[in-house]
């Protein structure tokens, strides 16, 4: 069984999820950092592929993804480090990233190579539903390798329905309209928009705005858990990782 | 308007590229403005406003100038399309002035937009001071200090100049900044100033241009009788004045359709904005494209002499007629646009943008018949390069 239906299987709620790019702050930390969230109990880590133009991020994420590809990180290097990573990391992995850098690296060997370091599912932030359907789906699928898909509060009904359709392990609820980094919007509207996503058949995380353990709590009450990036990004900088997920609960 | 075999499908494919490769995020904005923009376009009222303002505010339609000494120097006929003579200079306003109108109809109150050298910031600039709306021009920090003539002209017509600190500060950047913009702000109207980024952007950009290619057929009739030329050659970044003077010529075969590409300091140099001689397929700015990446996808930095031409994608209608064959890509180097700009200058009296200079400087890579008609679409005038310029006259 895919980790990712596994985790959602065994717990319900109040799943924590973090997002941090390959190869920061330093080259070679992607698989301590795994190592260090699996120790503290972190459920799943969404590792993030660098992207010189990273649209969907804020400055935080661009600067991060920007200072580990001046480093040399490239997707290439991101598989060697992840090679063994199933010796030691048991948690659900999930490679994050823009479409280009996919599409260079050849869709067949980056399936490929998700499915050999025991990559569970990918966001892949600039994908469009309708064009992963027609030429990708079949493929990520003999990989066994889950895309993810985002919704939003301006997704439409009949959007969602379609998304919650073609989406694999969860949906990834996007807190509010800004690029990540942003404050978390808590609003009578916003909170409709959690219930309505949180209602569907598929289990769901809230991304986007989550910063601490208040907010955390807050998104956590409306799903299965939540993401947080750009806050433990910030956190890795300031060499307080541990700290920072310990703070959470 | 017979454009079938070029025309964009329903999904913004042209052949294989285009389409909408936007985050989830966007996906509102974009389906809100595909719902509307044809609908607006080919509408009465639409048609009879931006017609109005063309002729009496842009100073359309521009004159169609058959120069006599570059004629006889390349042993040939050839004509210039002087977009250089509308105002603010340059082809873009044909766009700014259609998008500004659409906003508008759209309820649109807030306008976002991209600029690389400053020329689409400007022209956006005016348009929304022309009809009393916000105007927030993202441009590339290193951009700001490079073009301080055309900030200082977004300032004083009103708009907000903020710079892009990501990436490498350039137009990449600024664009990049601008989508982030509107992906905060969904009521907001993001005005592109090419045809590039996602569907329906490059369709209406080319539907805005196409202004060019329609007055060039009745100035040719009037001319020689026969609306064809037999060659439209033009400068391509993003490619949006090369749309608008190939539209109306795309299903008519004979006529030859020449893009011109900056080599910068030449195709293998390094230092180079010609993307379709040297990129592959990739994703940039929500667009299947042509582009200039490297081996893990990431985006390269482009570089020419001229600001309007160093985009490190392309518009997907033109990887379109490359890879179709349709039209014929050149690519011309720094140097060979500086020097037909000085031929053009003191042969003919009309200093050229250093982009337009580019599409001049093909003229020396091809060989015409006696009879043939040439257009060579003057996309702006060369007012803002003359530091650029005179630099090298001193040199």
């Amino acid at each position: 069984m895919n980790r990712i239906d596994q985790l959602f299987q065994n717990k319900g709620k109040d799943i924590l999820s973090i997002y941090f790019p390959a190869g920061y702050p330093n080259l070679n930390d992607t698989v301590p950092n795994l190592q260090l969230l699996q120790d503290k109990g972190v459920d799943l880590v969404e590792i993030g592929i660098p992207f010189s133009d990273p649209l969907a991020d804020g400055p935080v994420i661009q600067i991060a993804a920007k200072q580990s590809l001046d480093q040399g990180m490239s997707l290439k290097l991101l598989f060697e480090q992840l090679k063994d990573v199933r010796s030691t990391i048991t948690m659900p992995l999930i490679l994050m990233g823009y479409w280009n850098v996919v599409y260079k690296y050849g869709v067949d060997a980056f399936l490929v190579d998700c499915q050999s370091c025991g990559i569970d599912g990918v966001i892949l932030a600039d994908l469009p539903l309708e064009e992963y359907e027609e030429e990708f789906k079949v493929k990520f699928e003999a990989h066994g390798v889950y895309n993810i898909l985002l919704v939003t509060p301006q997704t439409t009904d009949q959007r969602m329905a379609k998304i919650e359709k073609a989406t694999k392990g969860f949906l990834y609820m996007v807190s509010s309209s800004a690029t990540t980094g942003g404050a978390l919007e808590q609003s009578k509207e916003r909170e409709e928009y959690f219930k309505k996503v949180a209602n569907l058949d598929i289990p769901s995380l809230i991304g986007f705005g989550i910063h601490d353990k208040a907010s955390f709590q807050h998104a956590s009450g409306f799903s299965n858990g939540a993401i947080i990036g750009t806050a433990f990004i910030k956190a890795l900088e300031q060499g307080s990782a541990a700290d920072f997920i310990d703070s959470l609960s | 308007m017979s454009n079938n075999k070029y025309a964009v499908n329903e999904r913004g494919y042209y052949g294989q590229f285009g389409g909408a490769y936007i985050p989830e995020l966007l996906r509102a904005n974009i389906d809100e403005l595909r719902g509307n923009y044809l609908k607006i376009i080919n509408s009465e009222k639409f048609q009879k406003d931006y017609k109005r303002l063309l002729d009496n505010y842009v100073g359309r339609p521009t004159p169609l100038t058959k120069v006599a000494n570059l004629s006889k120097r390349y042993g040939t006929n050839i004509y210039l399309k002087r977009e250089d003579l509308t105002h603010t200079g340059a082809h873009k306003i044909n766009n700014t002035i259609g998008q500004i109108l659409i906003a508008k109809y759209m309820g649109k109150t807030r306008i976002i937009a991209e600029t690389g050298a400053g020329q689409h910031g400007v022209a956006t600039a005016t348009v929304c001071a022309l009809f009393g709306l916000e105007c927030i021009v993202y441009m590339g920090a290193l951009d700001i200090e490079r073009q301080a003539p055309n900030v200082a002209r977004m300032k004083m017509l009103g708009a907000k100049v903020v710079p892009a600190i990501s990436g490498n500060q350039t137009l990449k950047d600024a664009t990049n900044e601008a989508i982030r913009d509107w992906i905060a702000n969904p009521n907001s109207f993001y005005l592109i100033g090419s045809v590039v980024g996602p569907h329906p952007y490059p369709d209406m950009v080319t539907r805005l241009q196409s202004i060019i290619s329609e007055e060039i057929r009745g100035q040719l009739t009037k001319e020689t009788g026969n609306p064809n030329p037999d060659y439209v050659i033009a400068c391509v970044g993003g490619g949006s004045n090369a749309a608008g003077a190939f539209y109306h010529y795309l299903d008519e075969e004979d006529v030859k359709l020449v893009a011109v590409e900056a080599s910068g300091l030449g195709v293998n140099s390094g230092e180079t904005a010609a993307t379709i001689t040297i990129g592959d397929v990739g994703f940039i700015h929500g667009s299947k494209t042509m582009l200039m990446h490297d081996e893990d996808g990431q985006i390269t930095e482009p570089y020419s002499i001229s600001a309007g031409l160093d985009y490190p994608g392309v518009g997907p209608l033109h990887a379109h007629l490359a890879e179709t064959g349709r039209a014929q890509f050149l690519s011309v180097t720094d140097q060979e646009a500086l020097d037909a700009a000085m031929v053009l200058a003191q042969s003919e009296g009309i200093i050229p943008a250093l982009e337009s200079a580019h599409a001049l400087a093909a003229l020396e890579q091809m060989t015409f018949d006696k009879d043939d008609v040439v257009v060579v679409n003057l996309s702006g005038r060369g007012d803002k390069d003359m530091e650029t310029y005179m630099k090298a006259i001193n040199n």
